[in-house]
């Protein structure tokens, strides 16, 4: 981990008179995918969204590439090269799948090249190319939420909880689709509910509780070791 | 369909009916002679205009404003004030068209900066008050703009009916300056609502739909909200001022009450969602519907009136004084069945 492309550094967020995140500290490395883990309502949202600016940081410093992204704008940290699915996927249901892509390339038209592997990994939405996104099945639309997010070049992607509700078969789906994406080189910053497909796609892994990282690691250790994940959880991640 | 920027009005009924509109539109001073008709047609090119920039930042942007009318009147007074202290000429037409837009951008880009941040309801407030404000000021500042009585000017001459083009008449009409005036008014206001179309079907309108669906998520795609935001209000004011300067071009007079009151702004409200937000091509229905029951709601029920003597309490309802209760059962009527306005029904996205 010796040059993160995205740290935190002592983050405090509060969202109204709460003070969710307390002071987090995350690296997140080059390439390959770091899991978010934790019970509900520790803070991995709320990092995902101060980190985009969404919320703002009361205190500390968020680094991405290099650079102080801590009160930017959160148009600028997207053009910065960050793109963010979040847990409500957010698509504009009005629009038709095409213009929601073409708007997600922000910075220029979509390419030809990019249209073809977001195909390749979620055929559906070439099927529903010109219907209105609102129409879509739940896991076509966090396809679509996914398939956005990658209408450009990004270095790093935080994505919330992207199998949350899904059918078995589409899961499968969107975690082919994100190894996918891994093996192009990004950076991925992945919350996830499901262990398996942590377990599958994780490379390192932070634990969150009470709004700050409490452990961090490789998650192959994370994932041999049952009585930390007791200790981190209150809960082995085993369990059906 | 370059023309149309490929956005097609949708089905074949709504098509047929716009193309109708267009001929009649097109056509009117041979269609429907007579002054009271002509001046309708004309009111009917300028409030299509002004609707429809109206529909640009309400339907597409969904931004909230109540001083559409103000940008309409900057335009209107834009040309009167330039033709009483310029004398009647085509260059006093021109400055003061541009000096009327050109003061409603520079408005409506000071609004939208220091307000478009803020939650719809107090943008909608704001402009609220300063739509007040300006009207108050203009009633007040008799000395410049006329005061309540408004102000009458002269056109140049070559746009009046004292001008004659040609001995002979036309399918029964005369050749003069005014039928000359009216297709002014008719291809200025043709070729501005092509020109809002391409807007609302450029990148920059599928962003302004974006961000009216949902903000936060077009903000973290990477589009900065406020400018997009405050583009759209600079250019729905333009347009406006610009519909306002034609109105008054047509009218040769300016008035709080025709071109600054709050009802022709709640007009323009009921225009948009008669006709269907979102869709452009809603303005033209809406305006047309509603500039003609207007206009001739009063004298149709005056005929049925007659009609329907000797029965009993019929021809009391249809007492031609009692024509705005029926305007309001019409508005009621269209919005109940058609909620997404008439275009927004007969298209079905």
């Amino acid at each position: 981990m010796s040059d993160p492309i995205l740290t935190l550094k002592g983050v405090h967020t509060d969202i109204g008179r709460y003070h969710i995140l307390q002071g987090v500290e995350l690296e997140v490395p080059r390439g390959g995918v770091t899991m978010l883990l934790g019970r509900n309502g520790v803070g991995k949202t709320t990092t995902l969204r101060t980190v985009m600016g969404l919320w703002r940081a009361r205190a500390g410093q968020i680094t991405f590439d290099g650079r102080d992204v801590t009160a930017l704008p959160t148009a600028a940290i997207a053009r910065a090269g960050i793109g963010f699915v979040p847990e409500d996927m957010g698509i504009f249901t009005d629009l038709t799948v095409e213009e929601n892509l073409i708007l997600a390339a922000a910075s220029g038209p979509l390419s030809s090249d990019r249209l073809d592997r977001i195909f390749a990994a979620f055929p559906p939405l070439k099927t529903f190319w010109k219907s209105a996104a609102g129409n879509l099945s739940g896991g076509q639309k966090q396809m679509l939420s996914i398939a956005r997010a990658m209408a450009e070049e990004r270095r790093l992607y935080l994505i919330d909880e992207p199998t949350k509700g899904l059918a078995p078969a589409i899961v499968a789906t969107m975690a082919a689709a994100l190894r996918d994406l891994k093996a192009e080189g990004a950076a991925i910053l992945l919350v996830e509910q499901n262990f398996a497909v942590a377990r599958l796609l994780g490379d390192s892994c932070a634990v969150m509780d009470d709004g700050r990282v409490i452990w961090s690691g490789p998650m192959a250790e994370l994932a041999a070791d049952t009585a930390l994940q007791e200790r981190l959880m209150g809960l082995s991640l085993e369990a059906p | 369909m370059k023309l149309l920027s490929q956005d097609r009005p949708g089905g074949p009924l709504i098509s047929a009916i716009l193309v109708l509109l267009l001929i009649g539109l097109a056509l009117a001073p041979f269609l429907f002679p007579g002054t009271r008709a002509l001046d309708t047609a004309a009111r009917i090119c300028v409030f299509v205009v002004l609707v429809a920039s109206y529909d640009l930042l309400l339907g597409y942007a969904g931004i909230v404003s109540f001083a559409h009318t103000m940008f309409f009147g900057f335009g209107a007074y834009g040309v009167a004030l330039t033709s009483e202290h310029m004398g009647r000429s085509f260059a006093a037409l021109g400055i003061g068209t541009l000096s009327g837009a050109l003061a409603a951008a520079l408005l409506a880009l000071a609004i939208g900066l220091f307000s478009l941040r803020v939650r719809a309801i107090f943008f909608a407030m704001i402009t609220l008050a300063v739509a007040s404000a300006v009207a108050v000021l203009v009633s007040q500042m008799s000395a410049l703009t006329g005061g309540e009585d408004g102000l009458n000017f002269q056109i140049p001459r070559a746009l009046t009916a004292a001008q004659k083009y040609a001995d002979f008449k036309l399918f029964g009409v005369t050749l003069n300056g005014k039928l000359l005036n009216y297709y002014l008014v008719f291809s200025c206001a043709t070729v501005l609502f092509l020109v809002l179309l391409r807007i609302v079907n450029s990148p920059f309108g599928r962003v302004l739909l974006a961000i009216r669906e949902n903000e936060f998520r077009a903000e973290a795609i990477g589009y900065r909200v406020v400018w997009f935001r405050t583009g759209a209000t600079v250019l729905s004011a333009v347009a406006a001022a610009l519909a306002g300067s034609l109105y008054a071009i047509w009218l040769r007079y300016v008035g709080p009450s025709t071109v600054l009151s709050f009802e022709i702004m709640i007009d323009i409200l009921l225009m948009v969602v008669i006709g269907g937000m979102g869709t452009m091509y809603g303005a033209v229905v809406g305006a047309v519907i509603f500039i003609l029951a207007q206009n001739y709601l009063q004298g149709l029920m005056g005929l049925a009136e007659g009609a329907l003597q000797g029965l009993p309490l019929l021809p009391q309802l249809l007492d031609p004084d009692r024509w705005l209760l029926w305007l309001g059962v019409l508005f009621i009527l269209s919005v109940y069945f058609f909620p997404t306005g008439i275009v927004g029904r007969l298209r079905r996205r």
